[in-house]
């Protein structure tokens, strides 16, 4: 007897969001990556449409983080060269390079100023050819002069700079508006303050596929279940055609997964049956992703090389059509 | 699903729609075509009223100077098949409704394999020569001989929009609770679900304060499985009162605009 395969049927869909701008589009990313597009849940190839897979972004910093070890091997030789260090995020396989501007922290003895800034992300873009994402510090006066430098000195390469909250999105949103680049809108796991921001992102005159929602995702064993949910619910939202819900998901599966202390416990202070410390941080980054991938993240922020290329392997075992 | 609001202004009833029609002056019905437009109607009803002389003409018309100025799908509203038929190529494109068609065999039979070719959804009447039922039972068993009309037809049951017809409350106050009914039980007659929709503004008609009959009604029918209607859409205080039921039934997710969202289509 054949089975008949169960299908929803979705009236709405996601909107595709293009990241980066080659010579001809005005800009001199090698390439472009488009995010969303989906017309059914994620990797369910056979409900619907899927046109563009999940995409890997690697965090670069601008300052020498305080990370585990366990990084050392990999970017050892360029904590003090973000430029050197976007190449090598390049060379481990990102497909964009999502750039952290920790260093102009205003409490920081020498913290670094706009301009600066605005050089810095010139120079990431002269050395690679990967699409940029840009964060601020996450001080609502300086990111808002931050990334007005950052967003004209990158004008015409279609950058995406964030992260725009409920309280401070004004300044962000005329800054993508200016130098036409994309904005991410970060709201604190809350599906409500998700649909407002965007609302309030695209009055401000940003074209809503310019946008990009970051929910605030949880790191493995930290309310990872609680992001799920609240991702789903998002993207059920869109497909039964809530456009204000409709936008490609960006998610910190990296730095939330790297926060716990199963990813960074050394040997002595594990618990029983925690592994050794050399893979451990790889495989929750990893995990983390992978539950991100199923609530239907279109672009992963990713912070060990191996973990990515972990990730990336699994994408690709996921994103075959399962036509039945 | 978000509730689809079918714009009612364009009625040669409306004694400036009537003149308008009667001289083929499109601007006031171009000027309600875009005001319902921004008020959030998912379609434009389009009735060329009782004064036109040529209803076939006249319908071709004004299907065409909405065409130019709104992107919103027509509701064609006319028991003439032949001027449904001539505006349904003027648009030239799929998503029109044909309003309306009974369940009488040979209207069935004109009107659903129109639907058929042009891509149309049809408002479905439950009722047939002998007049509209008065009890639920009655409704829904000719929304059941609609949906198998469909069916046969190769109609999709999604295009199709049963009305169980609603009367004015001071003239036939036992119609509402037996139409509410009928909206629940359509509702579970197949998969997907055929729409419903009502010619709302029946219901209070030659009543005291006819908006508040209306945003009660329809709040109420919502709740049973109401998930359009013809209706003012212009009437602010019953269109965030449709907004709020559709968000409280968790059709839409609640954010603070959410009002103004819900015009925005």
């Amino acid at each position: 007897m054949p089975v008949e395969i169960y299908k929803d049927k979705f009236t709405g869909k996601v909107l595709e969001v293009i990241l980066g701008a080659t010579k001809e589009q005005g800009g001199t990313r090698a390439y472009t990556v488009k995010l969303g597009g989906s017309s059914t849940l994620p990797f369910l190839y056979y409900e619907g449409e899927l046109p563009n897979r999940p995409v890997i972004a690697m965090e670069v910093w601008d300052i020498k983080p305080q990370w585990s070890s366990s990084f050392e091997p990999y970017y050892g030789d360029v904590w003090n060269d973000p430029v050197a260090w976007a190449k090598k995020a390049e060379e481990y396989g990102a497909d964009v390079v999502y750039l952290k501007l920790m260093g102009a922290d205003p409490e920081l003895e020498n913290s670094r100023s706009a301009a600066d800034c605005a050089k810095l992300v010139k120079d990431v873009l002269a050395a690679t050819g990967a699409p940029l994402m840009v964060e601020g510090p996450g001080f609502p006066e300086k990111d808002n002069d931050v990334l007005q430098a950052v967003a004209e000195a990158a004008a015409g390469e279609n950058i995406a700079l964030g992260a725009a909250e409920k309280d401070n999105y004004r300044g962000i949103a005329a800054a993508a508006m200016m130098g036409r680049h994309c904005i991410i809108g970060r709201s604190p796991l809350d599906i409500n303050i998700l649909k407002q921001l965007n609302i309030m992102i695209t009055e401000m005159g940003v074209p809503i596929n310019k946008v990009l929602n970051d929910p605030i995702t949880s790191g493995l064993g930290y309310g990872i279940e609680y992001s799920f949910s609240v991702m789903e619910r998002a993207r059920w939202g869109a497909l039964i055609g809530d456009k204000m819900m409709a936008l490609p998901v960006v998610c910190l599966a990296g730095p939330e997964a790297w926060r716990g202390k199963e990813a960074n416990a050394a040997n002595a202070d594990a618990g029983p049956g925690w592994g050794d410390e050399k893979d451990r941080g790889i495989i929750w980054e990893a995990m983390t992703a992978a539950a991100l991938l199923q609530a239907g993240g279109d672009l992963l922020l990713m912070r060990h090389p191996e973990a990515a290329k972990l990730v990336r392997k699994q994408i690709e075992e996921l994103a075959v059509p399962n036509k039945y | 699903m978000a509730f689809m609001m079918i714009g009612e202004r364009i009625n040669g009833m409306f004694k400036d729609i009537g003149e308008a029609v009667a001289k083929f002056d499109p601007k006031p019905i171009q000027d309600w075509a875009v005001k319902q437009t921004q008020a959030g109607a998912a379609y434009l009803d389009l009735n060329v009223g009782p004064t036109a002389a040529d209803r076939k003409k006249s319908m071709e018309w004004m299907a065409k100077i909405i065409s130019e100025v709104s992107d919103v799908p027509i509701a064609l509203d006319s028991t003439n098949y032949d001027a449904i038929e001539a505006a349904l190529q003027v648009i030239g494109k799929p998503g029109a409704l044909i309003n309306s068609c009974p369940n009488e065999r040979a209207k069935i039979e004109r009107v659903f394999p129109m639907a058929a070719k042009y891509g149309a959804g049809i408002v479905a009447l439950t009722m047939d020569k002998s007049g509209i039922p008065l009890n639920a039972d009655a409704r829904v068993a000719h929304a059941m001989e609609l949906v198998a009309a469909a069916d046969e037809f190769g109609v999709p049951t999604d295009s199709l929009f049963i009305d169980p017809l609603i009367l004015p409350c001071n003239v036939a106050q036992a119609h509402a609770p037996e139409v509410l009914e009928a909206l629940r039980q359509i509702k579970t007659l197949c998969d997907p679900a055929p729409h419903t929709t009502l010619g709302l503004s029946n219901v209070s008609q030659n009543t005291i304060d006819r908006s508040l009959v209306n945003r009660t009604y329809v709040v109420m029918a919502i709740c049973a499985g109401l998930d359009s209607a013809i209706i003012d859409v212009n009437d602010e205080t019953m269109v965030e009162s449709i907004a709020t039921a559709d968000m409280l039934l968790n059709h839409a997710i609640y954010c603070d605009s959410y009002v103004k969202v819900f015009r925005q289509r």
